[in-house]
């Protein structure tokens, strides 16, 4: 196979790589902080962070470039920065994926979390453990079933991001180019062999991804 | 009383007020028009005078789209009566396969390319040669497999022989609007759409036009897809369309009859 089929792949992968170790860490992070906290408007807060998971990918695309964009001092001050506009850049396509993935990872992360044993963690802290221990050596290894969930429910919905990345990050062949963006531009131009090959290459991943869930679940 | 208003009955009651907007819908006779975006203001306005003053039974539906991904979806079968392509060669391919009648099939207007920058852009720009210059990181054009615009700009800078230069710059997009869009917001530096585009948006400056002996001719077809359902209703529309009242729609657009 040629780069001309490899390079879209191969970007997926990579950004839906790094927009994972994102989505993890901000994730577990964000589902540890706002469990312990009781304020007033938590309810919106998680509501807001939830958000991406039912918003039209148009939405988010829209929101990322009034953000991120030229136009926005956030967007102008970030050209500074790097010396280069963000939009129509690999990083661009990695923000966008992990904005629709975060929910899934953050989700899985709270529901797990909260199924620990509350005892196993009062026990670990009577013996002397600290916050950061009890975490670490209680928490977590007692909810991987569900963060293992969120790291592929995670993965693959950034590895299917398509609208918002489009409109954020362009459809850069080489640069920004995932394999939906791909197999779309392939279908238009009547490409369809192209087409079918990125088809069968996501399918396959989503199936083995989404069928080791169900093996987590049982 | 409280039995109806649980969830089933109101998924129940969404699902039939949902479909009743159709049911109305349905002693109008509605034809489907797969359009270049480059036509959405003119085919707007066009659609006003035609149901409003001639056919008030006739219901126009718009797809604006890449003129690429049109002529795909009608390959794939989709259900469209009329087809107003940007692309010659795109619409030739459906006319070859029989798929447009060519008995109602005609090449009506034309258009030019220019190269746009957002109004307030600082960039002392002048003509296609400062492209090359490192004050300009970003320029958009359609992509050129699938909009035509971005592959008429394609040849013309290939033709200028700056392509080299200028690949590494390019922001290729899903069709010529989106273009526009991104000169609009200031998110890239340049931008080649049509003319028509240009003229539509008060957020871009002109700042030169494409020789057109530099690229294929700019034609835009329509014609009539050959299985189409609401074929009479398709052909009367097909004609509407070479009218004085259209032609001056079209011109004031700043589209050119095909001589």
């Amino acid at each position: 196979m040629n780069i001309q089929f490899w390079s879209p792949v191969l970007l997926s992968l990579q950004t839906a790589a790094v927009a994972l170790i994102i989505v993890v860490i901000l994730g577990v992070l964000l589902a540890k902080w706002l469990i312990a906290k009781n304020f007033k408007g938590k309810i919106i807060v998680e509501t807001f962070l939830l958000l991406p998971l039912v918003l039209p990918p148009t939405v988010v695309g829209f929101l990322l470039i009034i953000i991120f964009g030229r136009n926005s001092w956030i967007g102008s001050s970030l050209e500074q920065l790097l010396g280069q506009p963000l939009m129509f850049t690999w990083p661009a396509a990695v923000i966008a994926a992990s904005v629709v993935a975060f929910p899934m990872m953050y989700q899985s992360a709270k529901t797990g979390f909260l199924s620990v044993d509350k005892g196993a963690e009062e026990a670990s802290r009577i013996d002397g453990a600290s916050e950061w221990q009890v975490f670490l050596f209680i928490t977590l290894p007692l909810s991987i079933k569900a963060l293992t969930a969120g790291v592929i429910l995670s993965f693959a919905r950034a590895l299917g991001e398509f609208g918002a990345t489009l409109m954020f990050a362009g459809n850069l062949p080489g640069k920004t180019q995932t394999m939906p963006t791909a197999i779309y531009v392939a279908f238009e131009s009547g490409n369809m062999e192209l087409a079918w090959l990125w088809v069968s290459v996501i399918m396959v991943i989503s199936f083995f991804m989404l069928l080791a869930t169900r093996f987590l679940h049982s | 009383m409280n039995k109806l208003l649980s969830l089933p009955s109101l998924f129940l009651f969404l699902l039939l007020s949902g479909c009743s907007p159709q049911a109305e819908n349905n002693e109008q006779i509605e034809i489907t028009i797969s359009a270049a975006a480059s036509l959405t203001e003119v085919l707007s306005e066009l659609e006003l005078l035609y149901e409003e003053e001639k056919n008030q039974d006739i219901n126009l539906l718009f797809n604006f789209g890449g003129s690429g991904s049109l002529q795909q979806q009608i390959l794939q079968g989709a259900p469209v009566d009329l087809y107003f392509s940007a692309a010659e060669d795109k619409y030739d391919q459906l006319l070859e396969r029989g798929m447009i009648d060519a008995n109602y099939s005609s090449d009506l207007i034309t258009n030019e390319l220019v190269l746009i920058t957002p109004t307030g852009a600082s960039s002392k720009m002048k003509d296609f040669s400062d492209l090359v210059s490192d004050e300009i990181s970003r320029i958009a054009i359609g992509t050129p497999e699938t909009v035509p615009a971005g592959q008429y700009a394609k040849q013309a800078i290939e033709n200028m022989g700056i392509w080299d230069k200028l690949s590494g710059k390019i922001i290729p997009t899903k069709d010529v609007r989106q273009v526009l869009s991104y000169v609009e917001t200031n998110n890239v530096d340049a931008g080649i759409v049509y003319k028509t585009d240009a003229l539509v948006s008060k957020k871009v400056k002109m700042i030169a036009t494409v020789d057109s002996s530099l690229h294929d001719s700019i034609v835009y077809p329509v014609g009539v897809i050959s299985n189409s359902k609401q074929k009479d209703e398709a052909i009367d529309f097909f004609h509407y369309l070479q009218t004085e009242s259209a032609i001056a729609i079209f011109k004031k657009f700043g589209f050119e009859l095909v001589r």
